[in-house]
């Protein structure tokens, strides 16, 4: 029983970053530090983002088919390997977003109802 | 697995690359270039860590790990050349034995013969499921009132003389029936080919449709030859057409040089002729849905039918089908039992070759503990270390395959173009295919798991703990094992191969030397048929004589005869029933004997070397005039007559009641095989009973393979079309010594593959004990032991399991030797060469097994074992 929640929080916490991912890509591609950089300030810095883990993430994204990468050149004239969404990510995004908000009023719902 | 391509280098490019965009922006915010360098490596956290993930999660590990393991075990395996030379070698032979014999299984049973839908073509078979002979007439009736065959074909076999203008030439053609490649869906190489429209009654159709060997061998691919005239028996054809290079005829043991209508070479009395049973086979495509037992009972309805209305000329005719290719059970069933066995026994090699494997490789294992307890004990997960045995076993397993698949591709092929009878071109495709390859390479995967998987219980059982404290624990011991029963059961079966392989091979070079009661060396065979070219009876013995003479003439040649079909010329001799001098009841029950029957010119005993023992042979004058004479062999004077001395002057009667005079006695000998018991023979003048089938038998002084090419021209002055087959008496006799040959060779090649596995076998019991007792063996040597005693340590179970299983093979091939000599002409074991042999062979075997762990157990040095460990 208690493996079972162990693994589910963890695929929570791994979908959570995924998501994110995806979301920031939905304004177009993006290299891997400007990805971080995006997450970071978009959450006005609330998120604090190890940007180390990011690669595993993004590794696994791209194996999925959910974005699709190839080598370019940043604003600042700097080769770097940019992401840009496919459509089965895209899909993908709209799937998690809402699954993410559901959950998310269903675990707000509780902790308000307990707090009552 | 395969999917990602992404190099390692490409994802840490990526990362330098996100380290220097981050350190750049964090200049841009005023941090010197060495502080923000150092921010954006701490922002990023463990590079390593980052780049171990991306490793780890990809596939690359699994292939790095094979890679890896790989290499170790090539490694390994050229460091102990011993051991993997004999590995190999032993897979090599036993795959290769087994891919050989599968391709003959897939030859003779999976892909019978080479036509569109073989899987619908059956044969017919009559009364209980021997014969196969039909009259026309009755082919006719089966073909057309039958409703179970789209078709039905038959076909003949028949040795004509072919005339093309140049050279006549002895050939094997089928006589079909006109819808005969019709029915099999046969399209035309080239040209056209016969159909049944084609036939308007005896005598039509004069075509001829080649083989395509023949064509390419006789005609050079020329494509003119389509329209061509040739004369077939002196009788005029035309060439329409040859057939496709993949259709070898319907009858697997003899591929035909041409096909012709029977309707153009049989005549009207025969084609008409009800009774008698003379067409080979007939075959056919089962309709769509019909089973083969609807069709045999359909068929054995007509036959039932044919049999009332023709009850004077038909039996009883009770149909079975059987797959077309072997004849039907007569030559199928003993094929089909013969190549089961053999890959019975292949598949036994096989498995006692992994079983011999798994024992050296448990040895390997054994020697290797202390190295495997280290990685465990380093944290290595038994897995991985199972993983690397397996690697390894693999390594040998499938290089020995591919060693075995080539080995066996090259005997095969050499068997394709093998022909043991020029006379008889055999027709079996033998050729490995891709299903061939397909087992072979699936019995080396699977070979190798099987052996690899002897040392895991080894490998989970392994205490690091207790090995890397105290070396490897041995308790010595005395039970027999299963693995060392398995050795000397093999070491007794590789004894009763050797032996009898010996034993068959003495008896074979003895029946090459033996008495067979005439002389065959220095003798040629001129085999000529008058009737293939076309001569009628009254001119035969004329031309008979005109040859003998021609064959005096030739300088060298001492003597020349004639017969219709000398003693073990493999031409067919034939048998009558005689009756003694009294008897007045000429019928069946009263004969005396069934004499062989040979009929001969004068000289013949003089040609063949076989001495007259009383009176005289014959002279031109025992003619049609004269009183009509005979000379008998030993066994029919003593049969007949009593004894030799009361037969000569005496009186016989033929089997139509002619009295016969014995005039001479000749030597027993052999006449249709080496080892047969002696039977009685008669010898006739040919002058006084006739025959068109003519062996010139011509004596030389010298090598008479000189004189084949005179002999040929000779011949073919007196008459240019006049087909010869020329041959040395020893040559012809090969047919008879075929199966003694076919025996030892088998008997040799079983013996070389017993030989290796018990080598094999006994390498690794023996390999086994010098590893598990290395301690031991460096005690005692520490303690002044000999090497002698050191050896009787070391391998002295090894050499015993080979003395009482070469000794109780030894024994069993002497009981089997009884069994062989009704194959092999003087097949004896009561042979001290035999003994010797055996003896000797089984002596080397050993020491070649035990050559490599007694080096290493000699060359164990006290000092640094006793540190080591």
């Amino acid at each position: 029983m208690s493996t079972q929640e162990d693994k589910e929080r963890l695929e929570l916490l791994q979908g959570t970053l995924d998501l994110l991912i995806l979301r920031t890509l939905i304004f177009g591609p993006h290299h891997g530090q400007g990805i971080a950089r995006a997450i970071q300030q978009t959450s006005d810095e609330e998120l604090l983002v190890e940007h180390g883990a990011l690669y595993p993430a993004l590794q696994r994204l791209e194996e999925r088919g959910w974005i699709s990468a190839k080598w370019g050149t940043s604003s600042n004239n700097r080769k770097a390997r940019f992401y840009s969404l496919t459509a089965a990510g895209r899909k993908q995004l709209g799937k998690e977003t809402n699954k993410w908000k559901r959950l998310a009023a269903a675990i707000g719902r509780i902790l308000e109802s307990e707090g009552g | 697995m395969f999917r990602r391509k992404r190099k390692a280098g490409d994802f840490s490019a990526e990362i330098e690359a996100h380290i220097r965009l981050e350190a750049e922006r964090l200049r841009e915010q005023g941090l010197s270039e060495k502080d923000a360098r150092a921010a954006a490596r701490r922002a990023f956290g463990n590079v390593t860590r980052a780049q171990e993930q991306f490793y780890e999660s990809g596939r690359w590990l699994w292939w790095d790990y094979l890679w890896r393991d790989l290499r170790f075990a090539l490694r390994l395996l050229r460091k102990s050349p011993g051991f993997s030379f004999v590995a190999v070698a032993t897979l090599a032979v036993a795959i290769g034995a087994n891919s050989v014999v599968f391709s003959a299984l897939n030859a003779f049973l999976l892909r019978p013969l080479n036509v569109p839908q073989s899987e619908s073509l059956y044969g017919l078979q009559f009364g209980g499921g021997h014969r196969g002979a039909l009259s026309y007439p009755n082919y006719v009736d089966f073909r057309d009132r039958n409703r179970s065959f789209d078709g039905l074909a038959m076909y003949q076999m028949t040795r004509v003389g072919l005339d093309t203008g140049r050279n006549p030439t002895r050939a094997w053609l089928y006589e079909v029936s006109g819808n005969y490649f019709d029915v099999l869906k046969i399209q035309p190489y080239l040209g056209r080919l016969f159909h049944s429209s084609d036939e308007h009654g005896a005598g039509s159709a004069p075509y001829i449709v080649l083989s395509y060997a023949y064509w390419h061998g006789h005609f050079q691919d020329d494509a003119g030859v389509v329209g061509h005239r040739v004369e077939v028996n002196k009788r005029p054809y035309t060439i329409i057409g040859v057939a496709p290079p993949e259709f070898r005829g319907t009858f697997l043991l003899l591929s035909p040089d041409f096909f012709v209508p029977m309707v153009s070479f049989e005549d009207e009395n025969d084609l008409n002729r009800r009774a008698g049973r003379w067409i080979f086979e007939t075959i056919g495509h089962l309709k769509a849905g019909v089973t083969p037992a609807q069709a045999a009972a359909d068929l054995s309805s007509i036959g039932d039918y044919l049999q009332k209305t023709y009850a004077k000329d038909n039996g009883k005719m009770n149909v079975s089908l059987s797959r077309a290719g072997l004849y039907g059970d007569t030559f199928g069933r003993p094929i089909r039992g013969f190549v089961a066995a053999l890959m019975l026994l292949a598949a036994l090699i096989l498995l006692a070759a992994c079983a011999n494997l798994g024992s050296l490789f448990a040895a390997r294992a054994a020697d290797r503990s202390r190295e495997i307890a280290l990685r465990l004990a380093l944290g290595s997960s038994r897995l991985r270390i199972l993983r690397q045995l397996f690697t390894e076993a693999l390594v040998i397993s499938l290089t020995g395959g591919a060693i075995g698949i080539l080995g066996g591709s090259l005997l095969l092929r050499r068997l394709m173009v093998w022909n043991p009878f020029p006379q008889f071109p055999t027709n079996v495709p033998l050729n490995p295919d891709a299903s061939v390859y397909a087992v072979a390479a699936l019995l080396a995967f699977v070979s190798g798991i099987l052996f690899g998987a002897v040392p895991v219980k080894q490998v989970l059982h392994t205490d690091p703990y207790e090995i890397v404290k105290s070396g490897s624990v041995t308790k010595a011991g005395r039970r027999i094992t299963f693995r060392e029963v398995l050795v000397a059961v093999q070491i007794a079966i590789c004894a009763l191969l050797v032996t009898s392989s010996m034993v068959a091979v003495r008896g074979l070079m003895r029946s090459l030397h033996s008495n067979f009661g005439f002389e065959p060396d220095d003798v040629i065979l001129a085999d000529t048929d008058l009737t293939m070219a076309g001569y009628p009876d009254n001119a035969v013995p004329a031309m008979q004589k005109r040859m003998i003479e021609t064959m005096q003439t030739i300088p060298g040649v001492t003597a020349v005869g004639l017969a219709n079909c000398p003693p073990l010329a493999g031409c067919g001799a034939s048998r009558a029933d005689i009756f003694t001098d009294a008897t007045s009841d000429l019928s069946p029950s009263n004969v005396a004997a069934s004499p062989m029957m040979y009929q001969i010119s004068p000289e013949f005993f003089a040609a063949a070397g076989a001495p007259l023992l009383a009176g005289r042979g014959f002279t031109w004058h025992d003619d049609k005039n004269a009183p009509r004479v005979a000379v008998i062999n030993e066994t029919f004077a003593r049969k007949i007559f009593g004894s030799q001395t009361n037969a000569l002057g005496r009186y016989y009667k033929s089997w139509n009641g002619t009295r016969i005079q014995v005039v001479g006695i000749v030597q027993d000998g052999k006449y249709t095989s080496l080892t047969e018991e002696p039977q009685a023979a008669m010898f006739l003048p040919i002058l006084q009973s006739p025959s068109s089938q003519s062996f010139l038998i011509v004596r030389s002084e010298s090598d008479p393979r000189q004189l084949a090419g005179a002999i040929r021209s000779s011949v073919l002055e007196l008459d240019a079309g006049l087909p010869v087959f020329i041959q040395t008496w020893p040559e012809s006799m090969d047919f008879f010594l075929f199966g003694s040959r076919m025996a030892t060779a088998s008997l040799g090649v079983l013996g070389a593959l017993g030989a290796i596995l018990s080598i094999t076998g006994i390498f690794g019991i023996a390999a086994y004990s010098v590893s598990k007792r290395l301690r031991e063996l460096g005690i005692r040597m520490a303690l002044g032991a000999q090497w002698k005693e050191v050896l009787g340590a070391a391998l002295g179970r090894a050499v015993k399991l080979l003395a009482f299983g070469s000794a109780a093979g030894l024994l069993l091939g002497i009981l089997a030797s009884r069994v062989l000599s009704s194959i092999v002409y003087q097949a004896t074991s009561r042979d001290p060469l035999v003994l010797t042999g055996v003896v000797l062979a089984m002596a080397l075997l050993g020491l070649v097994a035990t050559w490599i762990p007694a080096q290493r157990a000699l060359s164990i040095d006290p000092a640094i074992l006793l540190r080591e460990e």
